[in-house]
């Protein structure tokens, strides 16, 4: 499980790039949903957003998930490739397959890389 | 063999569809000359083209007839689906639906015209009361899931005629099919998951902390998808109807409980049946279905219009007059018409045929029967919850010291001539294997399936590879799924029609 | 009679394997007070008897066979080729389940694949799903499927009291709990406006227009102008169309629809009394991942041979649940089949006869009719098989005097829309010959009398 150092973790599998602003799907995630077929991103640029709110919707040949706001801040970017090309959440999660730029993020309360692979590992019981 | 020219999968065709079997100027049924003066159509209001196939009679019967080789079927054997009750189906029943007195009567005629109809169906809402203890049914909603979509309405319109407006979550168990859940949401309802407890029971704790004025009701599947009656069936109608909430039942699983047990006897308030499951009606590759809905006096009111009644008492002479009623508080129409007659008819006659004894004896038998694959099967894979069962029972489809899974156990299944059982479901037991013989299966058969299952648990340790490829003797192998969702191919054309999409 | 087969042998070796001794130690966790509930229901039949008691129940009822008919208002009576029930029959079919292992439902997976295709050709969509119950619950997905597509932000459908009512009433039922607003849901407006009456309905806050067609009347518009009005205002454009109408006029592609849905029943499908029918619902590619019911795409198996699965089925209940579009599970596979073969049987050449045969003999009853004294036709706007007739009696007295004739008589408007008492919906297909409708003519004559 490919869990980069440089970014932050939330308890829903999104991550975070703090210096890019980027956030997205967890390589735990993608393992679990399997081949993703479908996403649509719920959000728009200029949209103000909070933790928690529905960012996206994911769908995969047999698994459905929501995807959440994993920090506050205001919509910058929306990445329209994703619609035309869903596996590349499958393929690179961390890279391509960002989802949203945020800015004036505040990512408090965020788990670091350590955390969230040992969060992950309590939960594969 | 046609060759594959628009195909866009490159796959080897083994039996073309109906569009790269037609051959312009092939005419299959035609009509006789009109024997009116002309009246000319409107070029205007008319298209130009209508790209359907053309091929003779012959054709269609041989290309239907190659189809129908490719598909298991009850008729052909062993469908031990968990929660569908896969029963044989009667050959009577379909004789019976096709009376022409029955298939040549249009809905909406007089009803003075269609007496034998509204009789049948006056008396099959009788049947249903008598065999469930409600106070009321109706015959409208067309599949289970429907019925649950009838049945939330009611709920809510019930609480709404009383002001009681806080009421807006459904309370459901993580063990649920999930056309209950999908229906609450349907109605605007948040749904509230309650766990199950060790025992496969609804965790009574968790249920009291949930209870409460903004709760609408239970959705409660009973005996639930474990195949198991909940042991505290009682305190958990005693809960909800404490927080004056609603209990709804999921009639799927009451195969077990003919003439064992009456739902509205033990405090349901409004439960769905699935004819096509308990009464044996066909599931014809995907429906019809017909999903009937009972309540209690208290709820009677919210049915869906219209419901069938004696609107005429008649006497001596003359016999009562049916007719259809609207229910005052009624929640509206929730479809066309008033129901699923053909379906209707072929249920009536198997309740007819089995009697009141007849029927007990079907739960009896299910239940023996899903007990006796539990007994032996029960060394060869673990069953999370293990105790008697009810008309179905859940095993983990896994093998220690092997990495099979439910899905391979599944596919080489077909290799002994079986249908699977139903996989990853319920969601609360890994790699679930929920098995429903039915009562209609005969021992040898059980014993067959048991055997093949005991095979493929030995076959797991010493050649994995062989499940994980399976099937191996039917004549399609596994799909691939990910082509099929990621190059969406929905829709086939006539071979002329390709150069202009 | 029962169908169990366990002989007293087998039960006894069957309880001693499960380690009970009797039947009734299986069902010990049931609360002892309700066990075992004495059902008062009629003692078992034989088959023969059930036989001979059901053919009782059909007996009872005058038939669009015995007798002659010119009732539609919604389901119609078409002829249904002998081969289709032979078909339907083949248990390999009718016993199928749904084709969740689709290794052993190539049957069933790809008949549903062509009837897709059949219908997404005959409404002129790019694609269809594998069905709904019937044409009113396909109208109410299709208002679900906008709902979900605007993502909630639009809450106001638009639809004409042209519609069927069924199909109205159906519609509010389901949008009940969804926080939706109906316009031009009214029996009492102008009935005779057009589609343009709907367009000062239309605004930012508009999920979905919906119009039928022919109308509920029998009568046929051209939608252009009002989809422009409903795409101008980004809302989606909804047609609810006859199948057999399609055969020979525009499709309503051609105007700009988004959503095709439909009562199927026409295609091969018995009138048995109010169902099973079928609904269809086609649409455009884009909005598929909104759409509810089950979807049949193409695939290749793990030997290379073309093969049928289904597909995007994270959109359904087991899946989705709560966030499904739809709770649909069942839906009505073996009609679907019934239609593909109706369709495949008659094919371009005998579909397009059948339409035309209704559309010639209504045409020639109704200028019959309007030329009796007493009778006129209500509207004059071009129709298909259907039309409106304005009778100078209460319509159930006209059609008590033509039943003791052997005629069923057309839909009272009256019952569905008040203002028009003594409105008569006559329907008018291939099964009515010219002498049929020549005696529907003169018994008309005849009632407008006494």
């Amino acid at each position: 499980m490919n869990v980069p150092s440089n970014l932050k973790y939330t308890k829903t599998d999104e991550w975070f790039d703090p210096s890019s602003g980027a956030m997205g799907l967890t390589d735990y995630a993608q393992t679990q949903l399997s081949d993703i077929v479908f996403v649509e991103i719920l959000l728009s640029v200029g949209t103000v957003i909070k933790p928690g709110m529905a960012a996206a919707s994911v769908e995969s040949v047999k698994a459905a998930a929501e995807i959440y706001a994993a920090v506050s801040g205001k919509v910058s970017m929306v990445n329209e490739a994703l619609a035309e090309k869903p596996e590349t959440l499958n393929s690179d999660p961390y890279g391509a397959g960002w989802m949203v730029k945020i800015q004036n993020a505040d990512a408090s309360g965020l788990m670091d890389a350590a955390a969230y692979e040992k969060y992950c590992e309590e939960r594969s019981h | 063999m046609t060759e594959n020219i628009y195909d866009k999968t490159g796959g080897s065709i083994v039996e073309p569809t109906i569009f790269e079997l037609s051959s312009p100027g092939r005419t299959g049924i035609t009509f006789p000359a009109t024997d009116v003066p002309n009246t000319s159509l409107p070029q205007s209001l008319l298209r130009k083209e209508l790209p359907l196939p053309e091929l003779a009679e012959v054709d269609v019967i041989r290309h239907y007839m190659h189809l129908s080789k490719f598909n298991y079927s009850v008729d052909g054997g062993y469908y031990p689906l968990g929660s569908c009750t896969m029963k044989y189906n009667p050959k009577i029943n379909e004789d019976t639906a096709r009376l022409p007195g029955f298939t040549f009567t249009h809905p909406l005629q007089p009803i003075e015209s269609v007496q034998g109809n509204m009789a049948l169906l006056f008396t099959m809402q009788e049947w249903l009361k008598e065999i469930s203890g409600f106070a009321a049914i109706s015959l409208q909603p067309a599949a289970g899931a429907h019925g649950e979509l009838t049945g939330v309405l009611i709920m809510r319109a019930y609480h709404e005629s009383r002001k009681d407006s806080k009421r807006i979550k459904m309370l459901i168990p993580d063990s649920a099919h999930g056309t209950n859940p999908a229906s609450s949401g349907m109605v605007g309802l948040q749904i509230v998951q309650i766990p199950s407890d060790p025992n496969g029971n609804i965790d009574l704790a968790a249920l009291k902390a949930e209870c409460d004025e903004t709760v609408v009701g239970l959705m409660l599947t009973n005996p639930n998808t474990l195949g198991l009656f909940d042991e505290h069936l009682e305190e958990v109608v005693k809960t909800i109807h404490g927080c004056g909430g609603l209990m709804y039942g999921d009639g799927a699983n009451l195969n077990a409980l003919l003439g064992i047990l009456r739902p509205a006897d033990v405090g349901i308030d409004v439960m769905h049946f699935n004819l096509h499951k308990t009464f044996s009606t066909p599931h014809g590759g995907g429906g019809p279905g017909s999903g009937p809905v009972g309540v209690t006096a208290a709820l009677s009111d919210f049915l869906p219009a219209p419901i069938v009644d004696i609107v005429d008492e008649g006497d001596d002479e003359v016999p009562p007059l049916y007719g259809f009623v609207t229910p005052e508080k009624s929640i509206g129409r929730v479809k066309s018409f008033h129901g699923h007659f053909g379906v209707i008819v072929r249920a009536f006659t198997y309740i007819a045929m089995h009697g009141p004894d007849g029927l007990r004896k079907i739960s009896e038998y299910a239940v023996l029967n899903a007990n006796y694959l539990q007994a032996r099967l029960r060394s060869t894979f673990h069953i999370p919850y293990d105790r008697i069962c009810m008309h179905e029972f859940v095993a983990e489809g896994m093998v220690a010291g092997s990495d099979v899974r439910a899905l391979d156990i599944a596919k080489r299944l077909m290799d002994y001539d079986f249908h699977p059982p139903t996989n990853y479901f319920p969601m609360i037991v890994h790699e679930a294997l929920m098995i429903e013989p039915t009562e209609t299966e005969n021992k040898d058969t059980l014993d067959a399936f048991s055997e093949a299952l005991i095979k493929i648990a030995a076959e797991a340790k010493t050649n994995p590879e062989l499940l994980h490829e399976a099937p191996h003797k039917t004549l399609f192998g596994r799909m691939d799924e990910v082509k099929a969702a990621r190059e969406l191919v929905l829709c086939c054309w006539l071979p002329e029609d390709y150069a202009n999409l | 009679m029962t169908y169990i087969p366990h002989s007293p042998k087998e039960r006894e070796a069957m309880l001693a394997t499960v380690g009970v001794k009797t039947m009734d130690e299986l069902f010990k966790d049931i609360p002892a007070k309700h066990r075992f509930p004495k059902l008062d229901l009629p003692p078992a039949l034989s088959e023969m008897e059930a036989a001979a008691e059901l053919a009782g129940y059909a007996g009872a009822n005058a038939t669009t066979q015995s007798f002659v008919s010119f009732l539609g208002a919604g389901v119609y009576n078409h002829y249904i080729p002998a081969a289709v029930d032979h078909i339907l029959r083949r248990g390999e079919f009718y016993t199928a389940y749904t084709p969740y292992q689709p290794e052993i439902s190539q049957g069933t997976l790809q008949a549903i694949f062509e009837y897709q295709s059949l219908m997404a050709n005959l409404t002129g969509m790019e694609v269809s799903n594998a069905s709904h119950y019937d044409g009113a619950t396909a109208v109410a997905e299709a208002a679900n499927m906008a709902y979900a597509q605007f993502r909630g932000k639009r809450t106001k459908l638009v639809i004409s009291p042209t519609v069927n009512p069924q199909y109205r009433a159906t519609l509010r039922t389901y949008t009940q709990g969804m926080g939706l607003t109906l316009e031009g849901d009214d029996p009492n407006a102008n009935l005779d406006a057009g589609p343009g009456a709907l367009e000062g309905m239309i605004d930012e806050n508009t999920a979905l227009v919906i119009v039928q067609y022919p109308d509920y009347f029998g009568r046929i518009y051209d939608f252009n102008q009002l989809a422009d009005k409903a795409h101008a205002a980004g809302a989606l454009f909804c047609v609810a169309a006859n199948p057999t109408a399609l055969a020979i006029l525009k499709t309503p592609a051609e105007m700009g629809a988004d959503i095709v849905v439909g009562e199927g029943q026409p295609l091969g499908i018995p009138l048995s009394f109010g169902g099973p029918y079928l609904g269809f619902f086609t649409t455009q590619k884009r909005f598929i991942h909104k759409m509810a019911g089950r979807l049949v795409g193409e695939t290749v198996d793990s030997r290379g041979q073309r093969a049928y699965v289904l597909t995007l089925t994270a959109r359904e209940q087991h899946i989705k649940r709560e966030r499904a579009t739809s709770n649909i599970c069942s839906n009505q596979g073996l009609l679907a089949l019934a239609a593909a073969t109706y369709l495949s049987l008659l094919g371009q050449t005998g579909f397009r006869q059948v339409a035309e045969l209704c559309y010639q003999k209504a045409h020639y009853a109704a200028e019959k009719i309007n030329k009796v004294k007493g009778y006129s036709l209500c509207f004059d706007t071009p129709f298909f098989h259907e039309f409106s007739v304005c009778c100078p009696k209460p319509v159930h007295e006209i059609n008590d005097h033509l039943l003791e004739h052997g005629i069923i008589g057309g839909y009272d408007l009256g019952q569905d829309y008040p203002a028009l008492k003594d409105h008569m919906l006559i329907a008018v297909t291939e099964m009515n010959s010219r002498e049929e409708i020549d005696l529907l003519v003169d018994v008309l004559e005849e009632a407008s009398h006494d």
